[in-house]
């Protein structure tokens, strides 16, 4: 489990990048905390520098859209999911438990 | 309408398929492809392609599932040499010909070769897969460095995928700064200042008077550039990138008008209302007059409408461009979007050019035209999208 800032720093329409091995992004989509991996599935770009709209977040580079709850891409040039990671959050805090580490366990 | 002919099989021709079925087309499609490969990306081939970290698989921009689906006929290898109107039909280089009530022209171009250079060895362009895959290979046995010539994009890109590389590079331009007629002297000195930035020598105002080469007949191998002022910048590689021509050679006698592009209405329909254009070999009717884009957003976004208005049998909806594309420079990435070119005052509205991270926003006469980018794309997509709002359609 990653803590990964406070709730109120993470302000409606905002994301924030976990830099790692498999970085990810975590996302304040209207009050509700998200974490995807951060590279877009297509090539090579950071998510958590993409447009959001309502709980889809545009890819910068070629403006793939991914469903922030499933991962999915609706449309192209994006073909694979991104994965998605549980958020919990314990005294404001929000924390990732990253999907591989989980399965790992 | 029963059935169509896509000639082209890359970005703008697969996306026609694509749209096609998407928009209820059930009837047949046949695809025409020169080249043997599967619609694949053209950008990572100046960029991850050429280092090695993105493989010929990655390229794919279809899956065997994907194209299945599509259920059109594909003719790879075989160009389409000839077209006629009237009587639907396009006749095939292998001698066949494929008649079909519509027809999409997305044929792309071909690089401007160096005049002079051809059959000389050591000396590239960059379009194609193959292409990059010979590029790749003299890389690997280079010793004597590269010389670049044109900083364009995809000069750029090179020269920076060859620092990568390791190799020892000189960029030669014509112009006394790389860029500017698109982003202007300003910042078009910015971005070439990545070349100096990272080792590569950039010599710009400076015209190529000739090669130099060794051996004879197919053995002639280049050996270096001449520059006009009698430079000689040895290597063994040379890359030209001194832009495209579009493919229009096999539409002689067709009748359509062609004048650096195939020539059609803002709905991307030709003289022929059962024949549209797409992609680089497009000259679309824009908001300034006839106007061609080289880029991959372009060839992406116009098979939508270019379909639609083919489907429809008249011209219902209008292509606007967003003039949106990017390039990936020394670890930097480039982005753009609008019609920077026709601004008359250029404004950083966010970081520093010094610190190679910053947005710039162009204005004519007081309105947002344009925008660039370098590393900052949170910031770039923000003001794109202002730009895109306050526009005004044509
Ligand atoms: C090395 C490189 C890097 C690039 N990087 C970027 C980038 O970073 N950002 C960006 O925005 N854009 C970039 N681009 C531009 C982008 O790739 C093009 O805009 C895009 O490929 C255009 O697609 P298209 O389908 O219109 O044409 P093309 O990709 O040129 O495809 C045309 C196809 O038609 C075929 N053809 C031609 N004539 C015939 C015929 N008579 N019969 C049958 N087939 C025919 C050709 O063989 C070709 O396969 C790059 C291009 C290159 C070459
Ligand atoms: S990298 Fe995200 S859509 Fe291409």
């Amino acid at each position: 489990m990653i803590p990964v800032c406070a709730v109120a720093d993470l302000p409606d329409g905002e994301a924030v990048r976990i830099p790692g091995e498999v970085p990810i992004a975590v996302f304040n989509a209207g009050g509700e905390i998200y974490a995807i991996d951060d590279t877009c599935s297509h090539q090579d770009a950071s998510l958590s520098e993409g447009w959001l709209e309502g709980c889809f977040v545009e890819c910068p580079l070629h403006a793939a859209s991914f469903d922030l709850r499933t991962g999915m891409p609706t449309g192209a040039p994006a073909k694979k999911p991104v994965r998605t990671h549980e958020v919990t959050i314990q005294d404001g805090v929000i924390h990732v438990v990253p999907q591989n580490q989980e399965a790992v366990v | 309408m029963r059935s169509i002919a896509v000639v082209g099989a890359s970005l703008a021709g697969l996306r026609a398929v694509e749209e096609l079925r998407t928009q209820g087309f059930d009837g047949r499609i046949t695809v025409i492809g020169e080249e043997p490969h599967r619609p694949y990306d053209r950008p990572p081939l100046s960029k991850a392609y050429l280092t090695g970290t993105c493989a010929t698989e990655d390229l794919r921009l279809a899956d065997a599932a994907d194209t299945d689906e599509l259920a059109a006929e594909w003719h790879l290898g075989v160009r389409a040499d000839s077209l006629d109107p009237a009587a639907r039909s396009v006749r095939l280089s292998d001698g066949t010909e494929v008649v079909a009530d519509g027809i999409v022209i997305a044929t792309g171009g071909r690089a401007r070769p160096l005049p002079g250079a051809e059959g000389l060895a050591g000396v590239h362009t960059l379009r194609t897969l193959d292409d990059a895959v010979a590029l790749r290979a003299d890389l690997d046995a280079s010793t004597a460095g590269v010389v670049v010539i044109g900083a364009g994009w995809i000069g750029a890109e090179v020269a920076s995928t060859c620092r990568t590389l390791g190799l020892p590079v000189t960029v030669v331009e014509a112009s006394t700064t790389p860029l500017a007629r698109v982003l202007g002297a300003t910042m078009g000195a910015h971005c070439a200042a990545l070349h100096t930035d990272h080792g590569a020598d950039l010599r710009t105002g400076a015209g190529v008077a000739s090669l130099t080469s060794t051996g004879f007949g197919p053995w002639k191998r280049v050996t270096g550039v001449v520059l006009d002022d009698g430079t000689h910048l040895p290597a063994d590689v040379v890359v030209v990138g001194i832009g495209m021509r579009p493919n229009t050679e096999w539409l002689a006698g067709s009748g359509l008008p062609v004048d650096n592009g195939v020539l059609c209405d803002a709905g991307c329909v030709t003289a022929f209302p059962s024949v549209v254009a797409v992609g680089d070999v497009a000259r679309y009717h824009g908001p300034d007059g006839p106007v061609r884009h080289e880029h991959w957003s372009n060839a992406s976004e116009q098979p939508a409408v270019a379909v639609r208005n083919l489907l429809a049998g008249t011209t219902i909806q209008e292509y606007h461009s967003s003039g949106y594309f990017w390039s990936d420079q020394y670890g930097t990435r480039l982005q753009v979007a609008g019609h920077p070119a026709g601004a008359d005052e250029v404004t950083v509205v966010d970081g520093s050019p010094h610190d190679r991270r910053f947005v710039a926003e162009y204005r004519r006469a007081g309105t947002a035209v344009g925008v660039l980018a370098m590393n900052n794309p949170k910031q770039f997509g923000r003001l794109r999208r202002q730009l895109r709002a306050g526009a005004v359609p044509a």
